[in-house]
Protein backbone atom coordinates (compact mmCIF):
# COMPACT_ATOMS: atom_id res chain seq x y z
CA UNK A 1 0.00 0.00 0.00
CA UNK A 2 2.38 3.21 -0.97
CA UNK A 3 1.03 6.32 -1.79
CA UNK A 4 2.70 8.59 -3.58
CA UNK A 5 3.97 12.40 -2.89
CA UNK A 6 0.66 13.63 -3.20
CA UNK A 7 -1.16 11.09 -1.72
CA UNK A 8 -3.19 11.00 -4.10
CA UNK A 9 -5.47 7.62 -4.48
CA UNK A 10 -4.65 5.48 -7.85
CA UNK A 11 -6.77 2.58 -8.42
CA UNK A 12 -4.99 -0.52 -8.76
CA UNK A 13 -7.49 -2.66 -11.35
CA UNK A 14 -6.92 -6.17 -12.22
CA UNK A 15 -8.11 -7.66 -15.25
CA UNK A 16 -8.63 -10.99 -16.27
CA UNK A 17 -8.90 -11.44 -20.13
CA UNK A 18 -9.46 -13.83 -22.97
CA UNK A 19 -6.76 -14.86 -24.90
CA UNK A 20 -8.95 -14.84 -28.25
CA UNK A 21 -11.25 -11.84 -27.96
CA UNK A 22 -10.23 -9.30 -25.05
CA UNK A 23 -6.67 -9.55 -24.85
CA UNK A 24 -6.76 -9.16 -29.05
CA UNK A 25 -9.30 -6.54 -28.25
CA UNK A 26 -6.96 -4.68 -25.75
CA UNK A 27 -4.10 -4.86 -28.28
CA UNK A 28 -6.42 -3.25 -30.97
CA UNK A 29 -7.01 -0.49 -28.65
CA UNK A 30 -2.99 -0.03 -28.62
CA UNK A 31 -2.58 -0.33 -32.25
CA UNK A 32 -5.61 2.12 -32.99
CA UNK A 33 -3.74 4.58 -30.50
CA UNK A 34 -6.34 5.05 -28.02
CA UNK A 35 -5.27 6.33 -24.56
CA UNK A 36 -6.70 5.06 -21.80
CA UNK A 37 -6.14 4.74 -18.05
CA UNK A 38 -2.79 2.83 -16.90
CA UNK A 39 -4.22 1.85 -13.77
CA UNK A 40 -5.39 -1.74 -14.92
CA UNK A 41 -2.99 -4.47 -15.05
CA UNK A 42 -4.27 -7.47 -17.42
CA UNK A 43 -3.87 -11.20 -17.12
CA UNK A 44 -4.53 -13.19 -20.08
CA UNK A 45 -6.30 -16.61 -19.91
CA UNK A 46 -7.00 -19.36 -22.29
CA UNK A 47 -11.00 -18.46 -22.17
CA UNK A 48 -13.92 -17.24 -19.25
CA UNK A 49 -13.81 -20.23 -18.78
CA UNK A 50 -10.10 -20.83 -17.26
CA UNK A 51 -10.75 -17.94 -15.15
CA UNK A 52 -11.92 -19.06 -11.73
CA UNK A 53 -13.72 -17.44 -9.39
CA UNK A 54 -11.30 -18.07 -6.38
CA UNK A 55 -8.42 -15.71 -9.24
CA UNK A 56 -10.96 -12.78 -8.09
CA UNK A 57 -11.17 -13.16 -4.56
CA UNK A 58 -7.00 -13.55 -4.46
CA UNK A 59 -6.97 -10.32 -6.39
CA UNK A 60 -8.67 -8.85 -4.03
CA UNK A 61 -7.06 -10.61 -1.33
CA UNK A 62 -3.71 -9.01 -2.58
CA UNK A 63 -4.72 -5.69 -2.72
CA UNK A 64 -6.59 -4.85 -5.61
CA UNK A 65 -8.81 -2.40 -5.64
CA UNK A 66 -11.12 -3.31 -8.56
CA UNK A 67 -11.31 -6.02 -11.03
CA UNK A 68 -12.69 -6.36 -14.98
CA UNK A 69 -13.42 -9.87 -16.45
CA UNK A 70 -13.87 -9.97 -19.67
CA UNK A 71 -14.02 -12.43 -23.03
CA UNK A 72 -15.62 -13.08 -25.96
CA UNK A 73 -19.61 -12.39 -26.73
CA UNK A 74 -21.91 -14.99 -26.67
CA UNK A 75 -21.56 -17.73 -29.38
CA UNK A 76 -17.66 -16.31 -30.24
CA UNK A 77 -16.18 -18.13 -27.94
CA UNK A 78 -12.84 -19.78 -29.33
CA UNK A 79 -13.74 -23.36 -27.50
CA UNK A 80 -17.57 -22.75 -28.33
CA UNK A 81 -18.61 -22.89 -24.60
CA UNK A 82 -16.39 -21.36 -22.19
CA UNK A 83 -18.10 -18.10 -22.09
CA UNK A 84 -21.62 -19.73 -21.42
CA UNK A 85 -19.79 -21.89 -18.38
CA UNK A 86 -18.31 -18.54 -17.39
CA UNK A 87 -21.41 -16.76 -17.69
CA UNK A 88 -23.17 -19.15 -15.27
CA UNK A 89 -20.42 -18.57 -12.58
CA UNK A 90 -20.48 -15.21 -12.69
CA UNK A 91 -24.37 -15.14 -12.26
CA UNK A 92 -23.81 -17.09 -9.14
CA UNK A 93 -21.27 -15.76 -7.54
CA UNK A 94 -21.98 -12.48 -8.14
CA UNK A 95 -25.04 -12.74 -6.19
CA UNK A 96 -23.31 -14.92 -3.82
CA UNK A 97 -20.20 -12.05 -2.86
CA UNK A 98 -22.92 -9.32 -2.74
CA UNK A 99 -24.64 -11.55 0.01
CA UNK A 100 -21.50 -11.35 2.17
CA UNK A 101 -21.47 -7.85 1.54
CA UNK A 102 -18.39 -7.52 -0.91
CA UNK A 103 -18.97 -4.43 -2.82
CA UNK A 104 -19.78 -5.77 -6.47
CA UNK A 105 -18.69 -1.97 -8.63
CA UNK A 106 -16.19 -2.80 -8.01
CA UNK A 107 -16.20 -6.16 -9.91
CA UNK A 108 -16.81 -5.14 -13.45
CA UNK A 109 -17.93 -7.85 -16.10
CA UNK A 110 -17.94 -7.58 -19.78
CA UNK A 111 -17.46 -9.17 -23.11
CA UNK A 112 -15.30 -6.93 -25.61
CA UNK A 113 -14.36 -8.62 -29.17
CA UNK A 114 -11.16 -8.41 -31.08
CA UNK A 115 -12.85 -5.74 -33.20
CA UNK A 116 -13.59 -3.52 -29.59
CA UNK A 117 -10.82 -1.29 -29.22
CA UNK A 118 -12.57 1.14 -28.23
CA UNK A 119 -15.00 -0.50 -25.96
CA UNK A 120 -12.14 -1.76 -23.96
CA UNK A 121 -10.73 2.02 -23.74
CA UNK A 122 -14.13 2.40 -22.49
CA UNK A 123 -14.33 -0.26 -20.19
CA UNK A 124 -11.14 0.55 -18.50
CA UNK A 125 -11.61 4.38 -18.38
CA UNK A 126 -14.99 3.54 -16.75
CA UNK A 127 -13.93 0.91 -14.27
CA UNK A 128 -11.22 3.20 -12.94
CA UNK A 129 -13.21 5.98 -12.63
CA UNK A 130 -15.77 4.11 -10.48
CA UNK A 131 -12.98 3.17 -8.50
CA UNK A 132 -11.69 6.33 -8.33
CA UNK A 133 -14.59 7.39 -6.99
CA UNK A 134 -14.92 4.37 -4.65
CA UNK A 135 -11.62 4.56 -2.83
CA UNK A 136 -9.27 2.27 -1.92
CA UNK A 137 -11.19 -1.33 -1.17
CA UNK A 138 -10.40 -0.79 2.61
CA UNK A 139 -12.56 -3.50 3.69
CA UNK A 140 -10.45 -6.24 2.19
CA UNK A 141 -7.17 -3.97 3.19
CA UNK A 142 -8.41 -4.38 6.91
CA UNK A 143 -8.75 -8.14 6.43
CA UNK A 144 -4.60 -8.07 4.81
CA UNK A 145 -3.70 -6.53 7.48
CA UNK A 146 -5.10 -8.29 10.03
CA UNK A 147 -4.12 -12.17 8.45
CA UNK A 148 -0.42 -10.60 7.84
CA UNK A 149 -0.01 -9.55 11.46
CA UNK A 150 -2.25 -13.43 12.45
CA UNK A 151 0.58 -15.34 9.75
CA UNK A 152 3.44 -13.26 11.00
CA UNK A 153 2.95 -13.31 14.83
CA UNK A 154 1.99 -17.44 14.58
CA UNK A 155 5.39 -18.19 12.86
CA UNK B 1 -40.34 -46.52 17.10
CA UNK B 2 -40.43 -50.43 17.70
CA UNK B 3 -41.55 -50.13 13.53
CA UNK B 4 -38.33 -49.89 12.64
CA UNK B 5 -36.58 -52.33 14.92
CA UNK B 6 -38.94 -54.49 14.25
CA UNK B 7 -38.41 -54.00 10.32
CA UNK B 8 -34.55 -53.75 10.23
CA UNK B 9 -34.81 -57.12 12.68
CA UNK B 10 -36.45 -59.12 9.73
CA UNK B 11 -34.17 -58.05 7.40
CA UNK B 12 -30.79 -59.01 8.85
CA UNK B 13 -32.80 -62.13 10.82
CA UNK B 14 -33.75 -63.01 6.90
CA UNK B 15 -30.25 -62.19 5.74
CA UNK B 16 -31.62 -59.46 2.78
CA UNK B 17 -29.35 -57.07 4.68
CA UNK B 18 -25.95 -57.44 7.04
CA UNK B 19 -25.39 -53.57 7.30
CA UNK B 20 -28.46 -51.46 8.69
CA UNK B 21 -26.62 -47.68 8.77
CA UNK B 22 -29.21 -45.71 10.74
CA UNK B 23 -29.89 -43.87 14.20
CA UNK B 24 -29.71 -44.24 18.05
CA UNK B 25 -30.18 -42.52 21.10
CA UNK B 26 -27.06 -40.20 21.84
CA UNK B 27 -26.33 -37.66 24.49
CA UNK B 28 -28.33 -34.43 24.90
CA UNK B 29 -31.16 -35.06 23.28
CA UNK B 30 -29.98 -35.94 20.10
CA UNK B 31 -29.55 -38.84 17.68
CA UNK B 32 -26.26 -40.13 16.34
CA UNK B 33 -25.48 -42.62 13.69
CA UNK B 34 -25.38 -46.33 14.04
CA UNK B 35 -24.14 -49.38 11.76
CA UNK B 36 -26.09 -52.27 13.24
CA UNK B 37 -24.80 -55.69 11.47
CA UNK B 38 -26.44 -58.11 14.17
CA UNK B 39 -30.37 -58.68 14.65
CA UNK B 40 -30.36 -58.79 18.32
CA UNK B 41 -29.08 -54.48 18.00
CA UNK B 42 -31.93 -53.73 16.23
CA UNK B 43 -33.42 -52.55 19.44
CA UNK B 44 -31.08 -49.66 19.20
CA UNK B 45 -32.54 -47.94 16.40
CA UNK B 46 -34.68 -45.24 16.89
CA UNK B 47 -36.02 -42.92 14.33
CA UNK B 48 -38.00 -39.59 15.58
CA UNK B 49 -37.98 -36.21 14.99
CA UNK B 50 -34.33 -35.89 16.54
CA UNK B 51 -32.82 -37.64 13.73
CA UNK B 52 -32.38 -34.65 11.96
CA UNK B 53 -28.77 -35.80 11.23
CA UNK B 54 -27.40 -36.04 6.81
CA UNK B 55 -26.38 -39.50 6.89
CA UNK B 56 -25.63 -40.37 3.23
CA UNK B 57 -22.15 -39.36 3.18
CA UNK B 58 -21.65 -42.85 4.30
CA UNK B 59 -22.35 -44.58 1.61
CA UNK B 60 -19.87 -43.65 -1.01
CA UNK B 61 -17.47 -44.24 2.26
CA UNK B 62 -15.66 -47.58 0.77
CA UNK B 63 -15.67 -49.41 3.90
CA UNK B 64 -19.32 -49.44 3.21
CA UNK B 65 -19.39 -49.37 -0.25
CA UNK B 66 -17.96 -53.00 -0.02
CA UNK B 67 -20.89 -54.08 1.82
CA UNK B 68 -23.11 -56.01 -0.38
CA UNK B 69 -26.49 -55.86 1.24
CA UNK B 70 -26.87 -52.69 3.29
CA UNK B 71 -29.85 -50.80 3.86
CA UNK B 72 -30.02 -46.88 5.06
CA UNK B 73 -32.23 -45.15 7.30
CA UNK B 74 -33.49 -42.01 5.57
CA UNK B 75 -34.92 -38.99 6.73
CA UNK B 76 -35.68 -36.21 3.88
CA UNK B 77 -32.80 -34.72 4.00
CA UNK B 78 -31.03 -37.97 3.38
CA UNK B 79 -33.31 -38.94 0.80
CA UNK B 80 -32.32 -35.63 -1.12
CA UNK B 81 -28.58 -36.01 -0.85
CA UNK B 82 -29.05 -39.47 -2.19
CA UNK B 83 -31.06 -38.57 -5.17
CA UNK B 84 -28.12 -35.71 -5.96
CA UNK B 85 -25.37 -38.45 -5.42
CA UNK B 86 -26.87 -40.35 -7.56
CA UNK B 87 -26.88 -38.02 -10.23
CA UNK B 88 -23.12 -37.41 -9.89
CA UNK B 89 -22.56 -41.14 -9.95
CA UNK B 90 -21.44 -41.55 -6.79
CA UNK B 91 -24.04 -43.89 -5.36
CA UNK B 92 -25.31 -46.58 -7.75
CA UNK B 93 -28.19 -48.19 -7.98
CA UNK B 94 -28.62 -51.84 -6.35
CA UNK B 95 -25.75 -51.22 -3.95
CA UNK B 96 -28.26 -49.97 -1.59
CA UNK B 97 -31.80 -50.57 -0.07
CA UNK B 98 -33.38 -47.37 1.62
CA UNK B 99 -35.89 -47.31 4.24
CA UNK B 100 -38.14 -44.22 4.43
CA UNK B 101 -41.26 -43.43 5.98
CA UNK B 102 -44.16 -41.69 4.73
CA UNK B 103 -46.19 -38.57 6.38
CA UNK B 104 -48.31 -41.01 8.54
CA UNK B 105 -44.77 -42.60 10.12
CA UNK B 106 -45.21 -46.15 7.82
CA UNK B 107 -41.69 -47.45 6.65
CA UNK B 108 -41.40 -47.89 3.16
CA UNK B 109 -38.98 -49.83 1.12
CA UNK B 110 -37.46 -48.15 -1.63
CA UNK B 111 -34.88 -50.14 -3.79
CA UNK B 112 -34.53 -48.49 -7.32
CA UNK B 113 -33.75 -45.02 -7.76
CA UNK B 114 -36.92 -44.51 -9.53
CA UNK B 115 -38.93 -45.04 -6.62
CA UNK B 116 -36.38 -42.84 -4.47
CA UNK B 117 -37.05 -40.30 -6.67
CA UNK B 118 -40.98 -40.34 -6.46
CA UNK B 119 -41.15 -40.40 -3.09
CA UNK B 120 -38.60 -37.47 -3.05
CA UNK B 121 -40.89 -35.77 -5.29
CA UNK B 122 -43.81 -35.61 -2.69
CA UNK B 123 -41.62 -33.92 0.16
CA UNK B 124 -40.95 -30.28 0.62
CA UNK B 125 -38.19 -28.32 -0.59
CA UNK B 126 -37.16 -24.89 0.46
CA UNK B 127 -35.55 -23.52 3.73
CA UNK B 128 -37.83 -23.60 6.68
CA UNK B 129 -39.13 -20.63 8.25
CA UNK B 130 -36.37 -19.91 10.30
CA UNK B 131 -34.02 -20.00 7.27
CA UNK B 132 -35.95 -17.94 5.44
CA UNK B 133 -36.35 -15.13 7.87
CA UNK B 134 -32.48 -15.33 8.55
CA UNK B 135 -32.41 -15.30 4.69
CA UNK B 136 -34.51 -11.73 4.63
CA UNK B 137 -32.77 -10.17 7.63
CA UNK B 138 -29.74 -10.32 5.82
CA UNK B 139 -30.71 -9.42 2.59
CA UNK B 140 -32.42 -6.26 3.90
CA UNK B 141 -29.44 -4.90 5.67
CA UNK B 142 -26.83 -2.20 4.04
CA UNK B 143 -24.05 -3.73 1.96
CA UNK B 144 -21.81 -2.43 5.03
CA UNK B 145 -23.91 -4.37 7.35
CA UNK B 146 -23.52 -7.61 5.59
CA UNK B 147 -19.74 -7.33 5.97
CA UNK B 148 -19.80 -6.58 9.03
CA UNK B 149 -21.89 -9.26 9.70
CA UNK B 150 -19.64 -11.78 7.84
CA UNK B 151 -17.01 -10.52 9.12
CA UNK B 152 -17.73 -11.16 12.21
CA UNK B 153 -18.40 -14.58 11.65
CA UNK B 154 -15.89 -15.58 9.93
CA UNK B 155 -13.33 -14.29 12.27
CA UNK B 156 -14.81 -17.10 14.81
CA UNK B 157 -14.42 -19.92 12.16
CA UNK B 158 -11.63 -22.04 13.46
CA UNK B 159 -11.03 -23.73 9.92
CA UNK B 160 -11.69 -27.18 11.67
CA UNK B 161 -13.60 -27.84 8.49
CA UNK B 162 -16.50 -29.74 10.13
CA UNK B 163 -18.66 -28.40 7.72
CA UNK B 164 -17.04 -29.84 4.60
CA UNK B 165 -16.74 -33.10 6.89
CA UNK B 166 -20.62 -33.41 7.47
CA UNK B 167 -21.75 -32.36 4.12
CA UNK B 168 -22.59 -35.28 2.20
CA UNK B 169 -21.64 -33.84 -1.35
CA UNK B 170 -18.02 -32.82 -0.30
CA UNK B 171 -16.49 -36.08 -1.11
CA UNK B 172 -13.73 -34.89 -3.07
CA UNK B 173 -10.68 -36.86 -2.45
CA UNK B 174 -8.36 -34.30 -2.43
CA UNK B 175 -10.07 -31.28 -1.24
CA UNK B 176 -9.03 -27.44 -2.93
CA UNK B 177 -7.87 -26.56 0.90
CA UNK B 178 -4.92 -29.40 0.89
CA UNK B 179 -3.61 -27.91 -2.51
CA UNK B 180 -0.77 -26.48 -1.02
CA UNK B 181 1.05 -25.22 -5.15
CA UNK B 182 -1.10 -22.71 -5.44
CA UNK B 183 -1.87 -22.39 -1.58
CA UNK B 184 -5.59 -21.22 -2.52
CA UNK B 185 -6.66 -21.04 1.01
CA UNK B 186 -4.33 -20.03 3.92
CA UNK B 187 -3.32 -22.69 6.69
CA UNK B 188 -3.78 -20.23 9.06
CA UNK B 189 -7.60 -18.93 10.19
CA UNK B 190 -7.84 -15.48 10.04
CA UNK B 191 -10.92 -13.87 8.66
CA UNK B 192 -9.37 -13.31 5.19
CA UNK B 193 -8.46 -17.03 4.79
CA UNK B 194 -11.74 -17.91 6.02
CA UNK B 195 -13.60 -15.76 3.54
CA UNK B 196 -12.03 -16.97 1.08
CA UNK B 197 -12.82 -20.67 1.99
CA UNK B 198 -16.47 -20.05 2.85
CA UNK B 199 -17.03 -18.34 -0.59
CA UNK B 200 -14.77 -21.48 -2.18
CA UNK B 201 -17.07 -24.21 -0.32
CA UNK B 202 -20.23 -22.67 -1.02
CA UNK B 203 -19.35 -21.89 -4.51
CA UNK B 204 -18.23 -25.67 -4.71
CA UNK B 205 -21.71 -26.70 -3.69
CA UNK B 206 -23.44 -24.36 -6.00
CA UNK B 207 -26.62 -25.85 -7.83
CA UNK B 208 -25.66 -29.50 -5.70
CA UNK B 209 -26.77 -28.38 -1.96
CA UNK B 210 -29.79 -29.81 -1.09
CA UNK B 211 -30.33 -27.42 1.95
CA UNK B 212 -30.43 -29.84 5.19
CA UNK B 213 -28.09 -27.90 6.80
CA UNK B 214 -25.74 -29.77 8.37
CA UNK B 215 -22.60 -27.79 8.01
CA UNK B 216 -24.07 -24.94 10.32
CA UNK B 217 -25.63 -27.92 12.53
CA UNK B 218 -21.80 -29.72 12.85
CA UNK B 219 -20.39 -26.12 13.24
CA UNK B 220 -18.73 -26.09 16.63
CA UNK B 221 -18.98 -22.35 16.78
CA UNK B 222 -22.30 -22.21 15.34
CA UNK B 223 -21.70 -20.00 12.68
CA UNK B 224 -24.67 -19.63 10.40
CA UNK B 225 -22.45 -20.69 6.97
CA UNK B 226 -25.50 -23.11 5.72
CA UNK B 227 -27.13 -19.75 4.78
CA UNK B 228 -24.00 -19.51 2.44
CA UNK B 229 -24.99 -22.36 0.61
CA UNK B 230 -28.64 -21.88 0.90
CA UNK B 231 -28.01 -18.43 -1.22
CA UNK B 232 -26.47 -20.74 -4.32
CA UNK B 233 -29.35 -22.91 -4.34
CA UNK B 234 -31.68 -20.80 -4.24
CA UNK B 235 -30.09 -18.64 -7.07
CA UNK B 236 -29.43 -22.26 -8.93
CA UNK B 237 -33.29 -22.27 -8.60
CA UNK B 238 -34.12 -18.79 -9.22
CA UNK B 239 -31.83 -18.73 -12.41
CA UNK B 240 -31.42 -22.00 -14.02
CA UNK B 241 -34.51 -23.61 -12.41
CA UNK B 242 -32.35 -26.77 -11.15
CA UNK B 243 -33.66 -27.37 -7.43
CA UNK B 244 -30.48 -29.86 -6.04
CA UNK B 245 -31.70 -33.61 -5.03
CA UNK B 246 -34.97 -33.84 -7.06
CA UNK B 247 -33.75 -35.50 -10.18
CA UNK B 248 -31.48 -38.80 -10.61
CA UNK B 249 -30.53 -37.37 -13.92
CA UNK B 250 -30.26 -33.64 -13.58
CA UNK B 251 -27.03 -32.14 -14.56
CA UNK B 252 -25.10 -29.95 -12.79
CA UNK B 253 -25.58 -26.25 -12.68
CA UNK B 254 -22.14 -25.21 -13.28
CA UNK B 255 -20.92 -27.79 -15.61
CA UNK B 256 -23.98 -26.88 -18.16
CA UNK B 257 -25.12 -23.93 -19.74
CA UNK B 258 -28.07 -22.56 -22.07
CA UNK B 259 -27.65 -19.95 -24.39
CA UNK B 260 -30.63 -17.96 -23.71
CA UNK B 261 -29.41 -17.72 -19.83
CA UNK B 262 -29.82 -14.08 -18.94
CA UNK B 263 -27.97 -11.72 -16.36
CA UNK B 264 -28.28 -8.12 -16.70
CA UNK B 265 -24.29 -7.07 -15.80
CA UNK B 266 -22.29 -8.01 -18.02
CA UNK B 267 -21.19 -5.10 -20.16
Amino acid sequence: METNNNNSFEPKVVAFVCNWCTYAGADLTGTSRIKYAPNVKIIRFPCTGRIDYMLLMKAFANGADGIIVSGCHPNDCHYTSGNFHARRRWMIFRNLCDFIGMDMNRVVFSWVSAAEGAKWAEIVNTTVDTIRQLGPATSFQKLIKNSVFEEVGNE
Amino acid sequence: MNNIQQKTKELLESGACTLIIGYEKGTGGKARPVFVRKAEHAAKLIFDESCDQNIAGYLYRQEIKNESKKAIVANNHTLKSIVELASENQIHEGDFMVLAFTAEGEIIELKSFEEIEKHVATLYHGLNDEDKATMQKIEAMTMEERWGFWENEFSKCIKCYACRASCPMCYCPTCTVEINQPQWIPVPSHTLGNLEWHVMRAMHLAGRCITCGQCAKSCPLDLPIHLLTYKVALDSEQYFDSVAGTSVCANNVLATFKTEDHENFIR
